[in-house]
């Protein structure tokens, strides 16, 4: 298939699959068993610049676009999703900074991300506020120093390990979603603790925590954007990096059906090897057909990001909504053309298999995200459009 | 500190054939690499670099196509790359390259430390390194696996020996070659690659470095590769026949009359 990709973007894909099958596929068994951090890796992405991708180029970044970014997390995703996790929470971290941030948050803040010097992560989830946003309870109470944080954040990926956090806090707690913040968080800052690390069904190398704010103190200038914005940033900061979830599950899918391929070309089963079956084609057909469907559609709503569009709720929710299901169908499927060699962790599968199940959950259940098309739908139908 | 880090390009793999009519390795259809050895050299490079400041120079001597290598040296963090390549320079031996080296060391001018890989994984000699430090007549450190410091003109560094470690002090301008353990060689970055597209290597001929023809290539090799062969494989195994007790009949008399028993 074409995909129309640039010299650059081919590189960049192909320096990605490099690092991922060098660096991150000898160690994949052993940090889906630790549930260890991969620091060195993190490492390796910094060395080859690729946390330089989604910062601008005034900051000591490359200036890529989203296309760019979701050709490396597709790569890394194929090897292995949980360490992509890692990465790809420190793009999500840095966009309130890099889209509502001052020149000065801006100037202190992104040469480090960019240089992987520094790894963020987002605080928006609680045990009350998860798909309803509007359950925050965190509060940021102005004072004369600055805000003082109260409150604790729930699975918040890169907790403990990210130096950055960008946090949503209630400045205002009659205004409901009105009445949220976002700030920048400094690790070891005063007050700010790090809770129960969450023990997960998959991308287990990638760290989920609790973010826990006692009256902690943080400088004014830490206030991203104005008081009152953070709901909106959220939506908006949502809306674009769900192309990124569509890019992973494409990644998981992918190197689900490489897998499955491989093996059932070797496994001799009534003479022959039991891909040469018409019951494991079909298979093979119907996942090699789904990966490339969705592909194109997180590719061309990366496009469609790229091309300066204003508003792309419908067009992300359905790329990560695809994506996400056919990752979870074709990593199910080949767990079963595979058979008990599927099922066992000596093989790549069932840790796929269990990989792909958060994509259909985080940023944005797909029941959300169907929603969202299915009210945006009606919008454009209302508009003649 | 000006750094040169001395790189050949080697076939990419273990499975090694010989060309029986020529006596020549067969290179059709091979990739060719960076010699390992030498990856942990440049990465030595790079990091003295990022510790103390300078530059990073990589050196090869080999046909047109070695350029490629030295580009993803380029994109690895050398900050400059120059490519010795002339029809004269060919069949080589280690005192005609290491002779060559020297005089593009001549050209080149001021350098603090060249590093070389212990040796190649196609020639397997390892006498390029000191030879060149021969040739300069500096200080040569061989088989370093840690660079402790470097304060002015003194280096300090650690190196393997058959029973354990040395710490072993060399005066600058230098020479060291490196193993493996010294560090773990970084991948391309993305800024890197795109300087190495850009970059300009020079080819520095016979007749850019000045060289007494005579000393170069072939004729300025000292040695000749008379013949290459795998050694032949003696299959002289004998199966005994029968039970146990008339086999072990047999071994006996077997080894009485090779007067081992």
């Amino acid at each position: 298939m074409d995909y129309g990709l640039s010299e650059e973007q081919k590189t960049l894909k192909s320096l990605a699959r490099r690092i991922a099958e060098e660096r991150i596929l000898p160690v994949r068994v052993e940090l889906d068993e630790t549930e260890e951090f991969p620091r060195s890796i993190m490492k390796d992405l910094a060395d080859s610049d690729m946390f330089r991708i989604f910062i601008p180029e005034e900051y000591d970044g490359l200036g890529g676009g989203c296309l760019d970014l979701c050709l490396v997390i597709e790569e890394l995703s194929r090897v292995c999703s949980g360490v992509t996790v890692c990465y790809a929470a420190t793009a999500l971290g840095a966009s309130a900074l890099l889209e509502f941030g001052s020149e000065e948050q801006r100037q202190k803040y992104l040469p480090d991300i960019a240089a992987g010097k520094k790894l963020t992560a987002f605080g928006l989830t609680e045990s009350t506020a998860g798909s309803d946003v509007a359950g925050i309870k965190t509060t940021a109470e102005k004072v004369p120093e600055g805000y003082v944080l109260n409150g604790t954040k729930q699975f918040i990926t890169n907790g403990g390990e990210a130096e950055l956090y960008t946090i949503i806090a209630l400045t205002n707690k009659s205004k409901g979603p009105r009445g949220a913040s976002a700030f920048v968080v400094e690790k070891d800052t005063p007050g700010f603790t790090f809770g129960k690390k969450e023990k997960k069904m998959g991308i287990r190398t990638s760290p989920t925590r609790e973010l826990v704010f006692r009256n902690c103190l943080v400088p004014e200038e830490n206030l991203i954007g104005r008081e009152g914005m953070g709901f909106i940033m959220t939506m908006r900061i949502l809306d674009r990096s769900r192309p990124g979830i569509g890019a992973q599950a494409v990644g998981i899918a992918q190197g689900a059906l490489e897998a499955a391929v491989d093996y059932t070309a070797q496994r001799i089963q009534f003479g022959k090897p039991i891909i040469s079956l018409p019951v494991v084609q079909q298979k093979i057909a119907e996942m090699a057909t789904q990966v490339e469907a969705a592909r194109l559609l997180v590719y061309a709503t990366a496009r469609t990001i790229d091309g300066g569009a204003r508003s792309y709720t419908e067009e992300t929710s359905m790329a990560k909504v695809f994506a996400s299901d056919v990752a979870m169908k074709v990593t199910t499927e080949a767990v079963q053309v595979c058979g008990g060699a599927g099922y066992m962790r000596d093989y790549p599968l069932e840790k796929m298999m269990r990989d792909a199940k958060i994509t259909q959950i985080y940023e944005g259940s797909n029941e959300i995200l169907r929603g969202n098309i299915a009210v945006a739908v009606r919008k454009r139908k209302a508009r003649r459009e | 500190m000006n750094i040169v880090v001395c790189l050949k390009q080697v076939p990419g793999t273990t499975d090694v054939r010989i060309d029986p009519e020529t006596n020549t390795l067969r290179r059709q259809g091979i990739k060719n690499i960076i010699n390992p050895f030498d990856a942990y050299a440049l990465e030595e490079g790079v990091r003295l670099k990022e510790r103390y400041g300078g530059k990073v120079t990589a050196i090869s001597m080999g046909p047109p196509q070695a350029e490629e290598m030295l580009r993803e040296a380029i994109s690895c963090g050398a900050d400059e790359a120059i490519l010795l390549s002339d029809a004269a320079f060919a069949g080589a031996d280690t005192l005609a390259t290491s002779y060559t080296l020297s005089q593009a060391m001549r050209k080149l001018g001021e350098y603090d430390l060249v590093i070389c890989g212990r040796q190649t994984i196609d020639g397997d000699t390892g006498q390029v390194g000191p030879e060149l430090a021969e040739w300069l007549d500096v200080p040569f450190i061989a088989y370093v696996s840690k660079v402790e410091e470097i304060n002015g003109d003194l280096m300090r560094v650690e190196r393997m020996v058959e029973d354990g470690h040395e710490i072993v002090e060399m005066s600058l301008p230098g020479i060291i070659t490196v193993v493996k353990e010294i560090n773990v060689p970084r991948l391309p970055s993305l800024r890197g690659m795109a300087r190495s597209r850009k970059a300009e290597i020079p080819v520095w001929t016979a007749g850019d470095l000045g060289v007494d023809e005579g000393m170069v290539g072939l004729s300025g090799s000292a040695t000749t590769v008379v013949r290459i062969f795998f050694p032949e494989r003696i299959h002289d195994g004998e199966m005994l026949e029968g039970d146990p007790e008339s086999q072990v009949d047999a071994l006996l008399e077997k080894l009485r009359e090779a007067r081992i028993a």
